[in-house]
């Protein structure tokens, strides 16, 4: 289409626009401030992620001298950043764009922009109350932020969906999604979709919109790349970080061992191979950074977008995006 | 007919939930960072008028309905169905009770009415927004009383009884708003 009947103009406001430059000043601020450094890694890449609920986007690419091959588009920038850490990079942080394939929705665009940093000798507790304490900075809006609140995942889901997640049988969860008034069909839901969809209907309405609450101690099944408890194998060092329903992020203490980080990423591929999905290969040059030695440290992703929302009061992720998918 | 996905479905579209037709007014797409995408589907019963929510997830599909809106032209009534009539193709369907619900009170033969099929059959029907209509009971007049203090009730040809200023004369014709059901104007009969 050519000519006036195009959506060439931007969903944002021109407030949204200044906001975000000024946000990402103050954010630079912060981590200048603490002695975390800047840095940039590709967003293209051979190796993504092989999360089952991730897709990748990616294509065939060609450039003189190196073989023709396969590349995403990054769904966060974990991968190259724990190589710049086993390279002895000290705490780091990017600001960045990461892509994710089939995700829009009021608070998803497939193209969005991510917040990633990492603490070099720091356990995840303590990257929490950073977490914290950057999101009281830089949320200056109207809204007055009340003292954080930290609870366990399993606390949280027995308070408000009354199972135990640890211990709860599987019927007992898929039962109590079951009596949801949105009529689900649960069948090929495993535990922890039911689980998720659990904390995503019972418990993220009831956080409260004018503080921010951490959730820790996930189900270690739910561990993606953070390390188990040592004092409760059941449950693994990976947190996130809500205001109101609006996940804003997750972090990890990070798992560093690379006999354990491999065997996920096989069992990642083994899913993804038994429901039919894409099989990016497995990410060599991650897992020998990892053989080299990956410093103990704690990270976290926190979606800028959100943040941005959150300020302005916003109700959808268009607001804050000059171009979203539609109009891109 | 289509079958809607996840990532298809829409607000505004008919599909059909429980063996009923319903259009969806409310979409919502729900991602965890690290859990399976869902979306959270609002919709209205078109026959009960009911809102319910249902839960989409990957591969879960709605079924669309073949349901269309189209002007039909009421013909009469027999006091148990109701004949409408396209007036294009002078094809005729007849609508139950259920389906002319609240209409009935408004409508009147040859009124261009709104007709809701479903697999080619009314399922509900809208009188016209704006309908003249003549009074068939009210109390007299107040002659001269033209300042708008106060209203009665006046009963009308097809049924439906509206508050009315109270200088309306019995037998006048006048303009009624069905959506609210309320008195618009005097008209020229």
């Amino acid at each position: 289409m050519t000519g006036r009947g195009a959506d060439w103009r931007p969903t944002a406001t021109p407030e949204a626009l200044r906001r975000r430059a000024a946000m990402l000043a103050e954010l630079r601020a912060f981590f200048a401030e603490r002695d975390v450094l800047e840095v940039e890694t590709p967003l293209l890449s051979a190796e993504t992620t092989l999360d089952l609920h991730l897709d990748s986007l990616g294509s065939e690419v060609e450039a003189p001298g190196v073989p023709s091959r396969r590349m995403y588009l990054q769904t966060s920038p974990e991968l190259a950043m724990k190589r710049l850490l086993a390279a002895s990079s000290g705490s780091i942080y990017q600001v960045c764009k990461a892509f994710r394939g089939g995700e829009r929705g009021r608070w998803h665009n497939p193209e969005f922009t991510i917040l990633e940093w990492y603490r070099v000798g720091w356990d995840h507790h303590r990257l929490m109350r950073e977490v914290v304490a950057l999101i009281e900075t830089l949320l200056t809006g109207s809204r007055r932020l009340e003292a954080a609140v930290y609870a366990s995942y399993a606390d949280l889901l027995r308070q408000h969906a009354g199972v135990d997640p640890h211990d709860a049988p599987t019927r007992t969860l898929r039962q109590t999604v079951e009596r949801s008034p949105a009529h689900q069909n649960t069948d090929g839901l495993d535990r922890d979709d039911l689980l998720s969809r659990l904390f995503v209907e019972r418990v993220e309405p009831r956080l409260a919109s004018n503080r921010v609450t951490v959730v820790f101690d996930y189900p270690a099944s739910q561990a993606a790349m953070a390390r188990l408890n040592a004092g409760d194998p059941r449950t693994a060092e990976r947190f996130e970080a809500f205001v109101g329903d609006i996940e804003l992020a997750n972090g990890y203490g990070e798992l560093s061992d690379p006999a354990e980080q491999r065997q996920r990423l096989e069992r990642d591929l083994a899913r993804r191979r038994k429901e039919g999905r894409p099989l990016p290969p497995m990410p060599s040059r991650f897992l020998a950074a990892l053989e080299a030695g990956l410093p103990r440290c704690s990270g976290v992703a926190l979606g800028f977008d959100r943040l941005l929302g959150l300020d302005l009061e916003a109700r959808k992720i268009g607001e804050l995006i000059a171009f979203p998918i539609e109009r891109a | 007919m289509a079958s809607y996905n996840m990532n298809q479905v829409k607000t505004g579209l008919k599909v059909i939930e429980s063996g009923e037709p319903k259009a969806i007014i409310a979409c919502d797409f729900i991602k965890p960072g690290k859990g399976q995408a869902f979306t959270r589907v609002k919709m209205r019963n078109l026959l009960s008028g009911r809102v319910n929510e249902k839960t989409l997830k990957p591969g879960d599909l709605l079924a669309g309905a073949d349901i269309v809106d189209s002007s039909m032209q009421y013909l009469y009534s027999d006091g148990e169905h109701w004949f409408f009539m396209n007036p294009d193709t002078y094809e005729q369907v007849e609508a139950d009770a259920t389906a002319v619900a609240d209409a009935e009170q408004w409508i009147k033969e040859e009124d261009i009415c709104s007709v809701t099929l479903w697999n080619g059959l009314p399922i509900q029907i809208k009188a016209p927004n704006f309908v003249i209509r003549k009074i068939v009971e009210t109390d007299p007049g107040l002659k001269g009383d033209t300042s708008g203090g106060g209203s009665k009730p006046a009963k009308l040809e097809t049924g439906a009884t509206v508050k009315v200023p109270l200088f309306i004369q019995n037998g006048e014709p006048i303009r009624v708003d069905t959506r609210t059901g309320e008195y618009v104007s005097r008209a020229k009969s």
